[in-house]
């Protein structure tokens, strides 16, 4: 187990013209599970690449457990990889593949034959370690390449979206496994996704990159609830965020919000932020819908609800813009029906008009 | 494939009565054609064989008969015999399988490695170089044998059986290369990644992963090789004198032999490329890309 340190890694594919990843910098601390999320082609794999050997960068260092390994051989790293195609070897029967790595290491047969056990009764492959890997099915496929992983008992274990290829039942019931068994091991652990759901139920912290930077790193629930762009706040969580231009206004020292020409309140530490024209993120579950009229909510009209189940999404007109508020399942509401919005001042996000930055006060 | 005049069920009377079947009955006389044509070229390749088998399994009397029936009359082997015995077949077949086994090992050797190249390595001219190793195939073997016998004799290896195997290497290899090329390809870029972070090197993640999934496309790359080889005769018979090859023997020796002599060589010639590729025909398939495994 070790740290993970990256500092100013820069990469340009030859023959791309924009750098995959910007000067990227980033700490993993020992024995934490690291989730790097980001939509496709934001440079998130070529990060993991670079970490496991398998990529070199331009510039830039990479240090494990305070060692630089920038330009060394991945085999050179201690680390190992859980690949999104599995990259299990069907030549080799799933107990050779398993233990792989430590043959190949020359370790002991008995002591190898130890951890295939191990592993194999972690994951459940007791039943197949004599079959070959085309036998297996896809889950059990990628659980021949986790236990594949952990064998080695690697300093860092790096995912490259290694649900992405279930089905999602499948992915649902692994992703709880796979984060029980990595909290029990407590490998340092960077983990890469698209998926922002995966990374916010995996993460111990999250990193959202795009364009080869990553643009905000923290806990999940901070990167979901104080996103740091608009970007952010729009990839991740299902519904994206609502954006809505609003103008913040000082009345009598309070700060105020006016959407459409109604007033709402903001929190007290905006007072601090200019007057003018701003951007307000708030989530469509920190929403509260009335059917009546009440101060300082503002009105829309309903333009669909749609019951999901366990809730249901209203999309509502606000002046002339759109808002998704998630409404308990037995709310009464359809189309047409006036609604007052009640925005919870304290889950408010207050963003620049101009570049979708975030706003934030020293409170 | 289920033959294309399967009558279908007599439906005059079923609910689809009003359901227009011309696309159906387009769709059968399509795949009605596509198997005329199958038959025809199998004939086309086939017949030529059949008959040389025929002749050379024929008596001399009925060899001379006319017409000539299409079924076997009466089957013996003196023909075939005759030509074993004749000078030099024995020798010369023996020298076939020395080239064909030499030029095998060779342009895997030489060639394996280039198609591994082009197959995993984006480099500078890579397209030109593909393009390229065509354009040696372009040139004729005639052309070709004049310039090299003279320089095979000033290396001292004219008449030998190594000057055919090196010809044989040169001609097989762009094929080689382009083979090996598409079978390296179809072997995931994420399995050898796998094992080099796993603990391989370069050269054991090669030896460890991709030669044992590659192996069976380059067996059938090389047994393809030796079929050239095999069958190859205008460079071995410019090359060669004493030294020859079966077709070069078979070929050289055609103007004076007689007709039973010719049948029986062209089956000798016959028969092992045909067992050949009855051997690889499963890695034909995946030779031409289509899968690997």
């Amino acid at each position: 187990m070790a740290e993970v340190e990256i500092s100013q890694l820069h990469k340009t594919y030859p023959g791309g013209g924009r750098p995959a990843t910007r000067d990227v910098s980033l700490t993993v601390a020992d024995g934490e599970f690291m989730v790097l999320l980001g939509p496709s082609g934001c440079g998130k794999t070529t990060l993991l690449r670079m970490i496991a050997g398998l990529e070199l960068p331009d510039r830039g260092s990479v240090r494990i457990g305070g060692r630089d390994v920038t330009y060394r051989a991945p085999r050179e790293r201690n680390l190992s990889m859980v690949f999104q195609s599995y990259a299990v070897f069907p030549h080799k029967k799933v107990a050779d593949n398993i233990g792989f790595g430590l043959a190949m290491r020359k370790a002991d047969r008995a002591v190898i034959q130890d951890k295939i056990a191990w592993a194999a009764g972690l994951l459940q492959l007791e039943d197949y370690l004599d079959r070959y890997p085309s036998q297996l099915s896809g889950g059990q496929r990628q659980r021949v390449a986790v236990a594949r992983a952990i064998v080695m008992e690697p300093d860092v274990l790096l995912m490259d979206e290694p649900l992405s290829n279930l089905d999602a039942l499948l992915r649902l019931q692994f992703r709880a496994e796979l984060k029980k068994l990595l909290t029990d091991l407590g490998t340092t652990c960077v983990y890469v996704t698209h998926d922002q759901v995966e990374a916010l139920s995996l993460g111990e912290r999250v990193a959202v990159m795009k364009d080869g930077e990553i643009v905000q790193c923290g806990p999940p629930m901070e990167v979901y609830d104080s996103p740091a762009s608009e970007f952010i706040g729009g990839f991740i969580g299902s519904p994206p965020m609502n954006f809505l231009d609003a103008t913040l206004r000082r009345d009598g020292g309070e700060a105020v919000i006016e959407v459409a020409g109604q007033r709402s309140a903001a929190p007290g530490s905006w007072a601090a932020f200019a007057e003018g024209p701003v951007r307000i993120g708030v989530r469509a579950e920190t929403i509260t819908a009335h059917r009546a009229e009440r101060s300082g909510a503002l009105r829309a009209v309903t333009e669909v609800a749609e019951p999901l189940g366990s809730t249901t999404l209203v999309t509502a007109v606000l002046g002339e813009q759109r808002i998704k508020v998630q409404v308990p399942p037995d709310f009464p509401v359809g189309a047409g029906d006036d609604l007052w919005l009640d925005l919870r001042a304290d889950r408010l996000s207050c963003y620049e008009r101009d570049t979708g930055r975030v706003l934030v006060s020293d409170r | 494939m289920t033959a294309a005049g399967t009558a279908a069920p007599d439906r005059a009377a079923a609910p689809d009565a009003g359901v227009d079947r011309a696309p159906l009955a387009r769709r059968r006389r399509n795949r009605m054609l596509v198997q005329v044509a199958c038959l025809a070229i199998t004939a086309f390749m086939a017949a030529p064989m059949y008959l040389i088998t025929l002749a050379a399994f024929s008596t001399r009397e009925s060899l001379n008969a006319f017409p000539k029936s299409f079924a076997p009359a009466d089957v013996s082997t003196e023909t075939l015999r005759s030509f074993l015995g004749a000078t030099g077949v024995v020798p010369s077949f023996l020298n076939s399988l020395v080239v064909g086994l030499l030029t095998l090992v060779l342009s895997v050797a030489i060639g394996t490695p280039a198609g591994y190249a082009l197959a995993r390595h984006v480099f500078a001219g890579r397209d030109a170089y593909q393009l390229f190793l065509l354009f040696t195939r372009a040139l004729p073997i005639v052309v070709l044998s004049v310039p090299l016998a003279r320089f095979f004799i000033t290396a001292g290896l004219s008449d030998t059986v190594l000057a055919v195997a090196l010809l044989h290497t040169a001609l097989a290899l762009p094929t080689t290369v382009l083979i090996t090329a598409s079978i390296f390809t179809a072997v995931p870029r994420d399995l050898e990644e796998a094992a080099l972070v796993f603990g391989c090197t370069r050269a054991s993640a090669f030896r460890q992963v991709v030669a044992p999934l590659a192996l069976p496309g380059i067996a059938a790359a090389s047994l393809f090789t030796f079929v050239l080889s095999w069958n190859e005769v205008l460079g071995a018979a410019v090359l060669t004198l004493t030294n020859r090859t079966l077709p070069a023997q078979v070929l050289g020796s055609l103007q004076w032999s007689p007709l039973p002599y010719r049948f029986a060589g062209g089956f000798a010639l016959l028969v092992p490329a045909l067992i050949f590729i009855f051997v690889m025909r499963r890695y034909l398939l995946n030779m031409w890309g289509t899968t690997l495994r």
